[in-house]
């Protein structure tokens, strides 16, 4: 894909949070480009899931500025929205992945409801082309056309880790929040977890905001890195330099803390 | 009953109530909170909608009370008991000479005409309760008109039964604009409730909320393109009048299998027999 994007289509600057004498994150600030895929790492506290919030509005930023160019064009001001365009724009051109998918989830209702259920929020009224969207995305997302009508309840780890992502893919977002989408599952539905975003990203051409710990997860997916620690981001840049070249003491210990088995 | 008040509810609280119901009037199918006073019935029993018709009714007002669409039930009869004993007024069980009617579960076949006030008894106000069960996030989705969710439910109808298996409390948007549980009446009543000629009033005492559906206001029943919106049919004509086309209750007869499909409103069943109309069509 050889397309020229004069502007990003994230703009993050200056991103703070505290929570009373607490900082959540501090002065953060990168740019998204369109089809980018950039991977937030850092330990446990260092602020990530913080960014990712303030981003999608779950949680109010004290400081900074996020600007997103919509599909329209437009620039908008993403922290200065008010409640109802802010949900507008998380069903229409966001979507966000949770760490836990019963968090991203409608527990109580089948499969198919689930992937359908933004589709009708944005106003599809067709039974069988919502249905028929939902089996499309089962199978993108490697579940068996027959588990449609079964209840989330029954689904595996794995399995409702990529219902959730199907749910949230079905509507065509363009930028997509994950809050370490791995996390929790055993390696080997993992590593299946990753082969299958990682084939999603680059055929949608999805951009994506990646939180997580595993440095192995970031290498695969993201294509650029910011390190967080204390709330600030500490060093940026290409995934593969920040890995093997670490700059920053911290990043350092961060590489060198990774087992290999 | 010189010691109560003209229809019980004292000044106060009828002025309280007659702005919300002016609110609700305004804002179609929004459901305006209230300040609910203890009845002298349980709830359950009707004290919103009695706290309603306390509030708009006059002395010379003709009063009918229906439960389940019958005049001689129970709630029915003590409820319009009630309005004889505190508010004097004349009671009657024909839907075409009431000026305001109470009641619960049914709207009367009889067409209604502008200037009737119908007031519905209404359970459990909020159509997203179900689905949401915070209070907080229901109205934020009320405000920005967020109903996918109930579209969920009907897709998960489909998908287990063929069908929306809910048949009362079927939801309704309201003007386009806010989504709206119609007390528990039956789904073959929702038709009645578009363009209405007279004003609808739905009272629920215990969740103190108050919302209306203005006359020849547009109400819609919730469905896919492919899978419209249907009401029940019967496959037999009234048992006792002949009406088909209108809604009948099932009655066993005997303990031998033996059953009887009637009218399920009373006055429009009676009226029909008086006029020698069984065997024909609903008017």
């Amino acid at each position: 894909m050889s397309r020229v994007e004069e502007r990003p289509l994230l703009g993050v600057r200056g991103l703070g949070k505290r929570y009373g004498a607490q900082t959540g994150c501090l002065d953060v600030g990168f740019d998204l480009w369109p089809g980018e895929v950039l991977g937030v790492v850092g330990e446990s506290g260092s602020g990530k899931t913080t960014v990712l919030n303030c981003l999608s509005g779950r949680v109010a930023a004290d400081a900074g500025r996020v600007e997103y160019a919509a599909r329209d064009g437009r620039i908008v001001d993403v922290l200065g929205l008010d409640e109802s365009a802010r949900r507008r724009l998380l069903r229409s051109e966001w979507g966000i992945v949770h760490q836990n998918p019963r968090d991203g989830l409608r527990m109580g209702v089948t499969a198919g409801a689930n992937v359908g259920e933004r589709l009708m929020a944005l106003g599809a009224r067709h039974y069988g082309q919502i249905r028929g969207l939902a089996l499309d995305w089962l199978a993108q997302v490697e579940i068996d056309l027959d588990r449609i009508d079964d209840l989330p309840e029954t689904f595996s780890g794995g399995m409702l880790q990529r219902l959730q992502i199907a749910r949230t893919l079905v509507t065509g977002p363009r930028l997509v929040l994950m809050d370490e989408p791995t996390g929790g599952l055993d390696v080997s539905v993992q590593a299946r977890l990753l082969d299958l975003l990682r084939g999603l990203v680059a055929e949608l051409d999805l951009s994506a905001v990646i939180v997580t710990h595993d440095l192995a997860v970031a290498r695969l997916l993201a294509h650029r890195l910011i390190v967080m620690r204390g709330g600030e981001a500490v060093e940026s840049g290409l995934t593969d330099q920040v890995l093997d070249d670490p700059q920053h003491p911290y990043t350092q210990l961060l590489v060198s803390s990774v087992l290999h088995p | 009953m010189n010691q109560y008040n003209f229809a019980y509810l004292d000044e106060h609280t009828k002025r309280m109530i007659r702005r919300a119901i002016l609110k609700a009037v305004a804002v179609p199918g929004y459901q305006v909170p209230f300040g609910s006073r203890e009845m002298p019935l349980s709830y359950g029993w009707g004290t919103g909608g009695v706290q309603v018709t306390a509030s708009v009714i006059g002395p010379d007002d003709v009063l009918k009370v229906i439960d389940q669409g019958a005049d001689d039930t129970t709630n029915a009869v003590s409820i319009r008991k009630f309005f004889e004993r505190t508010a004097a007024v004349r009671p009657t069980t024909r839907t075409d000479e009431a000026t305001l009617i109470q009641t619960r579960h049914r709207i009367p076949e009889t067409p209604l005409q502008a200037g009737q006030i119908l007031v519905l008894q209404v359970p459990i106000p909020e159509p997203l309760r179900w689905l949401e069960p915070r209070e907080a996030e229901t109205r934020k989705m009320h405000a920005l008109e967020e109903y996918g969710v109930m579209y969920v439910r009907l897709y998960e109808d489909i998908t287990r039964h063929g069908k929306v298996a809910q048949t009362y409390e079927y939801p309704v948007l309201v003007n386009g604009r806010y989504l709206m549980r119609p007390s528990p009446i039956p789904k073959f009543d929702n038709p009645k409730l578009d363009g209405n000629p007279a004003l609808l009033l739905f009272g629920a005492g215990r969740e103190k909320r108050i919302y209306a559906v203005p006359p020849h206001t547009r109400v819609r029943s919730l469905d896919f393109d492919d899978h419209p919106f249907e009401v029940e049919h019967w496959d037999r004509p009234c048992a006792l009048c002949g009406a088909r086309g209108v809604f009948l209750d099932e009655i066993i007869v005997d303990d031998k299998g033996g059953r009887l499909f009637v009218c399920s409103d009373t006055d429009f069943c009676a009226r029909r027999q008086a006029d020698g109309g069984a065997g024909g069509d609903r008017p």
